[in-house]
């Protein structure tokens, strides 16, 4: 563990605050266990994603206009889903391109917005968190995390640190699981297709555990498996890591 | 005789039609799946091949920002080299002026390479309507043209098919033997296919790259009949998008590697033909060669800082087989003759943003495009921007159960959220109402839009009996 105190902002993500508060919870437990001084801002809402997503762009600069202002103090800035980290590094200078002082707060932010695995690994240097679960799980790169920040190997350095894991490899590991924000209800029957092929894969690689690291992913995921009935069960990367079973 | 026009609108029913299909499913995703392996393997020899995918996106670039310089250069190049251009601004003016060659040359047949650019302007149903027979020699190309189908994929026209389907379509239109043995069925495509080529008063092409330095037209294949269209007739037109321009000879070394290893997976195609000017004394080839550059919208897309990105492509399909969408909804569901992440991108600019407004939605943004992409289009991002131009541009429909339009619920959303006290309320209304809905933490169906879409193949966990806000409140401030 690093001997430096870090503190950091959590951001919660809306999906996560509304659907799975367990997952911030977990990730909450796991900071501190490493030491981290965890605050949470409760203005925050959402990131802005889904306006941007659909094209509504000056919606969605309204929103992110809030998060640009809201973590001006934080040492570090840290959400449990690469989706949303994506939004504030990649889309927020490209939001704010033609607005000067804005973009130059959506610069600084970028430099301390991290997400959750990436933040263990790269800023705490961490590898075992402590954790252990013995079961077999298949972590699923989510496009975002995978493409847009280049998080690949952080979350499985994280997992195979584990206790009595079983970490197994899907095939086609870096194929998309149909989510994909307004994609999902936009063209539901084609997302559905893809969710079952990303879940055929789990099951083929001996999964029982589908973990992930953005909670649309999951959500998506979930809600097939819970549809169909499959022997399969998903988690977030975050509540994994806070387990000691 | 094939479809005519845009149908992107139909994106919806094609896309579902084609998903319900086992056959087409299969066919889709075999061979989808056996270029990229082929692709993979192919780039693994290049040493520093991310540096060429740098440089070709660069070249792009640099034709991108003077295009007019290098459309001048190369069009006194061709005609330096006894070649005549035309200037197409619409698909009609080339149709017209194609058909115009011709007429002049008093050929009756044409006999057509496998050319993209010729699907756009429709080609086929110009001619023939001015009594001119086009003949695709294409494999792919000649199995559309007998089906009466556009392509389904840009290197692949007839990825769709098996060649079961070939086999019965063959044997229903041709009257030949019902075999699906592949070299059967090219005997047979040889066969219908061979004369026409002696026969032919002139041959038709596209072009994979127009080399402005020295007027030069290079044509990528594997099956032989683009070098028989383009020297056997006694004229030779090229069809040629002007954003098929290169600056240099010497880049085709970067393209050469580029396009058959992103494609299909080979060092080189079979074939390679490198067309400067009309045979000279003494040697083979057509009496003449005319080149037709065809705008059809390019120039608009140009005019877009941030769009003509896309007018890089140089049509490898490597984009196609990537995209975990294209390979469930195919092709055709695009409505246009380009289709996958690089269609959804060319179709709304070159015929509309009206008639193809749903195509940038048709992608999970999962960016598997980009990182195959020959010369590094950022087709997501592209993507994003046009959906804020479908978005400022067209009106949307209503979404089928919604209360109220797209834009309305987005305002409202962005209203809730810049509000925590209205966001918060918001959840607690959300609770409130979820329990008419949800059983055990599930919700099976809600009749309203955005959730009815979604509940429709799967279910919606309900929303947590607290938010992370109150076990935050609850755990956190007390201490």
């Amino acid at each position: 563990m690093s001997p430096r105190k870090f503190s950091a902002a959590f951001f919660i993500t809306c999906l996560g605050d509304q659907f799975f508060p367990q997952v911030g919870a977990s990730a909450v437990t796991v900071l501190r266990r490493l030491g981290v001084e965890v605050t949470f801002n409760p203005a925050q809402t959402c990131c802005g994603q889904p306006a941007f997503n659909t094209g509504f762009r000056d919606e969605a600069r309204e929103v992110a206009a809030r998060v640009l202002d809201m973590y001006q103090e934080a040492e570090y800035v840290i959400a449990p889903s690469g989706s949303c980290t994506t939004m504030v590094r990649v889309f927020y200078p490209e939001l704010f391109a033609d607005d000067p002082a804005r973009l130059k707060k959506a610069l600084e932010l970028k430099r301390k917005f991290f997400e959750f695995s990436e933040f263990l690994v790269k800023v705490l240097k961490v590898e075992d968190v402590g954790a252990s679960f013995p079961r077999r799980v298949a972590y699923h790169d989510s496009c975002h995390l995978l493409r847009e920040l280049g998080i690949e190997q952080e979350p499985r350095t994280l997992l195979r640190a584990v206790r009595g894991i079983q970490l197994v490899e899907m095939k086609d590991n870096q194929l998309c699981c149909g989510f994909g924000g307004t994609f999902s209800v936009k063209f539901p029957e084609v997302s559905v297709a893809m969710g079952r092929d990303k879940l055929r894969a789990a099951s083929d690689a001996g999964a029982e555990i589908l973990v992930a690291n953005d909670s649309g992913c999951l959500m998506h995921l979930a809600g097939v498996i819970h549809r169909q009935g499959l022997p399969l069960e998903t988690m977030h990367l975050a509540e994994l890591l806070s387990k000691k079973e | 005789m094939s479809e005519t026009g845009v149908q992107s609108g139909e994106i919806h029913e094609r896309g579902n039609a084609a998903l319900a299909d086992a056959h087409l499913q299969e066919a889709y995703k075999s061979s989808t799946l056996r270029l990229l392996n082929h692709r993979r393997e192919a780039i693994k020899e290049v040493p520093g091949f991310e540096r060429l995918r740098e440089r070709g996106r660069e070249l792009k670039r640099e034709i991108m920002e003077h295009l007019d310089y290098y459309l001048g250069q190369f069009a006194d190049n061709v005609e330096k080299n006894g070649g005549r251009v035309h200037w197409a601004r619409t698909g009609e003016e080339a149709c017209s002026i194609i058909l115009d060659l011709a007429r002049r040359a008093g050929a009756s047949e044409v006999v057509k390479a496998k050319s993209m650019v010729s699907e756009e302007v429709e080609l086929n149903h110009a001619l023939e309507a001015g009594g001119v027979r086009p003949v695709e020699t294409d494999l792919g190309e000649f199995i559309l043209q007998l089906a009466g189908e556009r392509p389904s994929h840009i290197v692949a026209p007839a990825i769709h098919k098996t060649r079961h389907d070939v086999a019965d379509l063959f044997a229903a239109q041709l009257k030949s033997e019902h075999t699906s043995e592949p070299e059967r069925l090219n005997q047979i495509a040889r066969g219908a296919l061979r004369g026409m080529f002696q026969k032919a008063g002139m041959g038709l092409s596209g072009a994979n790259f127009a080399v402005a330095e020295t007027g030069t037209i290079v044509l990528v294949e594997n099956e032989g009949n683009i070098r028989f269209c383009t020297t056997a007739p006694r004229v030779h037109v090229a069809l040629v998008g002007i954003e098929k321009l290169i600056p240099r000879f010497t880049d085709l070394g970067v393209f050469l590697r580029l396009l058959p290893r992103s494609g299909t997976g080979q060092k080189l195609t079979s074939y390679t033909s490198i067309l400067t000017g009309p045979r000279r004394a003494g040697e083979d080839g057509p009496d003449e060669m005319h080149v037709v550059l065809l705008d059809n919208g390019r120039i608009n897309t140009l005019a877009s800082e941030k769009m003509r990105e896309a007018l890089s492509c140089i049509r490898c399909g490597a984009c196609l087989n990537a995209c975990p969408v294209y390979r469930k909804i195919g092709g055709h569901a695009y409505g246009w003759v380009y289709s996958g992440p690089i269609g959804a991108l060319i179709t709304p600019q070159l015929t509309g943003l009206a008639g193809a407004r749903e195509l940038p939605f048709a992608s999970s943004l999962c960016g598997a495009c980009r990182d195959v992409c020959p010369v590094k289009i950022n087709i997501p991002d592209l993507l994003l921007h046009l959906r804020s131009e479908v978005q400022e541009q067209t009106p949307a429909p209503k979404p089928k159960g919604a209360l109220v339009e797209e834009r309305t619920a987005m305002r409202l959303w962005a209203w809730a959220m810049t509000r925590p006290f209205i966001y918060k309320l918001g959840g607690g209304l959300a609770r409130w109402g979820q329990t008419l809905y949800a059983h055990k933490g599930w919700i099976q169906k809600v009749p309203a839009y955005p959730v009815s879409r979604w509940t429709e193949d799967r279910d919606l966990p309900a929303l947590a009996p607290e938010s992370f806000h109150t076990w935050w409140r609850k755990h956190e401030t007390k201490k």
